[in-house]
């Protein structure tokens, strides 16, 4: 069965997956809105750094994460001069570098979305006297929903499946940095398979209802 | 003239450019007409600010919307116009009551002078209210859009072919709406189309455009009348005549229709004696006789003065337009028949006109 620390870990990584897909979803929004509107230049180069981490080893991502936020990093020296202290080994230096983590999973979503509204939906609620800003709320946010739905969706699972840069920033501190994935593989060093097992064992199940979930509710998208 | 509008834009895209300036009349309906890529749209989409003309200048009702000169452009939002698109473009997360609200719900209370229920019953969309756009047939979704803009108050309704994504059928059942609000409501429409048959219907005024170039511009009778126009209705070669019903004849099921000039037989279609209607009379249909014939079926004869002869599209048919008292009409006749009648500009003839047809 699951030992307090398996549930101490579990409480954890649902904590972290949590507020990294609500941040994700605030900051996410924006970006994938400017990506699928701009006519900028910049959209390659911002579109490219946004999806990084689909392909960048998160040890990577976690190696330089660590020195921005380390005590010589910009990050870090700023931390400590807003009097915060210093992101690595703590639950929300891991909450920080999720966010970049995890980012291209909401983005990408949610500019696919925006980008399937078109134009015509914003001329005509132009025409209708909606200001852009208004037009977003009323046109852009109802018809992205389910672009909104697969994002947070895939946001939350995979914060929740998180490992390499988990080691690399937070290291292994029960109760503040020790998620599901990394009492697994404590577990595993430890030969304690049947422990292993339930762990692992929930993260098969809950992977699969997640993904059917995402299929189910959203077929059309998913297929196009 | 500040109750009026008046257009200039210039722009010039790779392959196109749209050159019109243009004064329009503040009340009624312009018909902006012409072939496909001739900047209809642009043109309105310019009108609407959903396009930008550099250089432009637009003024609605004394209203200055757009004047480069002296850096005021409005944005499409602040504009009080309403906008027909030519699809349904109907918000698909919104019931059709939502979709109607959304712009009257952005409009001052203080500025409103359409009413829901007067949309709604204009329109014949009460029964479609609790249901969603994605329910309702192409017509049905066009009468909410265009209520939809009515909502809004403008003082300016443009209109994007709005029927044109529509089967005939559906085209019948909307275009007497189209007449209501014509006839009810004060808002002037500039309404985009290439299809003859809504322009003579709806239109008050004309404007033909050519590869973003303003042709001919002038009231709808005699724009129509001109034989000078290398764009002309096609096939559809014709004018059309205001006119009023003085009399129907119950037995024969035929009405007398009189307009400035002479009166013409039309089937009766119902509209009482004083009701004024607008027939159509199409080139085609007319003929040209030196006496007046007996023995004939044609109902419609008429005394008539030639005023032109131009060559048509084809090279045996002439267009002849003549004087019905002060109305003009276009006969479509081959180029030998006008050389055995020795027809000639002042000569005094008289026409047959084989068919009227009563538009609206």
């Amino acid at each position: 069965m699951l030992t307090a620390a398996d549930l101490a870990a579990i409480w954890l990584t649902l904590k972290l997956a949590t507020i990294t897909t609500l941040l994700l979803l605030l900051i996410g929004t924006p970006i994938a809105w400017w990506l699928a509107r701009t006519g900028s230049k910049l959209k390659g180069s911002v579109g490219a750094v946004v999806a990084l981490p689909i392909v960048l080893p998160p040890t990577v991502l976690g190696f330089y994460l660590l020195l921005l936020m380390g005590p010589h990093g910009v990050v870090g020296q700023f931390t400590q001069w807003a009097g915060i202290g210093l992101l690595p080994f703590t639950f929300w230096g891991l909450v920080v570098s999720s966010v970049f983590y995890s980012m291209p999973f909401v983005v990408q979503p949610l500019q696919n979305a925006f980008e399937a509204i078109g134009e015509r939906p914003f001329e005509v609620a132009a025409s209708l006297r909606a200001s852009p800003i208004d037009a977003f709320f009323s046109v852009a946010i109802p018809l992205a929903k389910p672009g909104f739905v697969t994002a947070a969706i895939l946001g939350f699972s995979h914060t929740v499946g998180e490992f390499g840069v988990v080691l690399m920033i937070g290291g292994n501190i029960p109760g503040a940095t020790r998620v599901v994935s990394v009492q697994i593989y404590d577990h595993v060093e430890a030969l304690e398979y049947a422990q292993a097992h339930w762990l692992a064992g929930g993260m098969v199940a809950f992977s699969f209802l997640v993904l059917l979930t995402l299929y189910t509710l959203n077929p059309g998208r998913r297929a196009r | 003239m500040s109750d009026g509008i008046r257009a200039r834009f210039g722009i010039a895209y790779e392959g196109f450019g749209l050159d019109v300036d243009l004064t329009l009349p503040g009340r009624g309906v312009t018909a902006l007409f012409g072939p496909s890529g001739s900047g209809k749209t642009t043109c309105l989409r310019a009108i609407a600010g959903l396009e930008h003309a550099p250089g432009g200048y637009l003024a609605v009702k004394g209203e200055v919307w757009q004047d480069d000169a002296n850096g005021v452009f409005l944005p499409t939002h602040r504009r009080a116009l309403g906008y027909v698109f030519q699809e349904a473009s109907l918000f698909p997360h919104l019931d059709v009551r939502r979709n109607l609200d959304y712009g009257m719900k952005r409009v001052a209370a203080a500025q409103r002078r359409v009413a829901f229920e007067q949309a709604v019953a204009l329109l014949g969309i009460e029964p479609l209210l609790e249901r969603r756009p994605a329910g309702l047939s192409g017509g049905e979704r066009q009468r909410v859009a265009i209520a939809r803009a009515l909502l809004t108050s403008p003082r300016l309704l443009l209109m994007d072919e709005p029927l044109a994504a529509l089967d005939h059928e559906r085209k019948r059942e909307i275009l007497p709406d189209l007449e209501r609000l014509h006839d009810e409501l004060e808002i002037p429409v500039i309404y985009v189309s290439h299809a003859s048959e809504e322009v003579a219907r709806l239109a008050d005024h004309l404007v033909v455009l050519d590869a973003g170039k303003v042709l001919a511009a002038g009231p709808l009778a005699a724009t129509l009348a001109r034989l000078d126009l290398p764009i002309r209705l096609g096939e559809d070669v014709g004018i059309v005549l205001d006119a009023a019903i003085v009399e129907r004849d119950a037995a024969w099921h035929l009405a007398r229709a009189e307009f400035a000039g002479g009166s013409l037989w039309v089937r009766d279609s119902g509209h009482g004696v004083g009701q004024r209607v607008r027939l159509r009379v199409l080139a085609r249909d007319v003929s040209v006789t030196l006496r007046p014939q007996e023995g004939t079926s044609i109902l419609n004869t008429l005394p008539a003065r030639i005023v032109d002869i131009a060559a048509d599209g084809d090279p045996a048919l002439a267009l002849v337009r003549l004087d019905v008292g002060a109305s003009p009409l276009i006969a479509r006749l081959t180029h030998r028949s006008a050389a055995a009648l020795t027809l000639a500009p002042g000569m005094e003839v008289w026409v047959q006109i084989k068919a009227v047809a009563l538009i609206g």
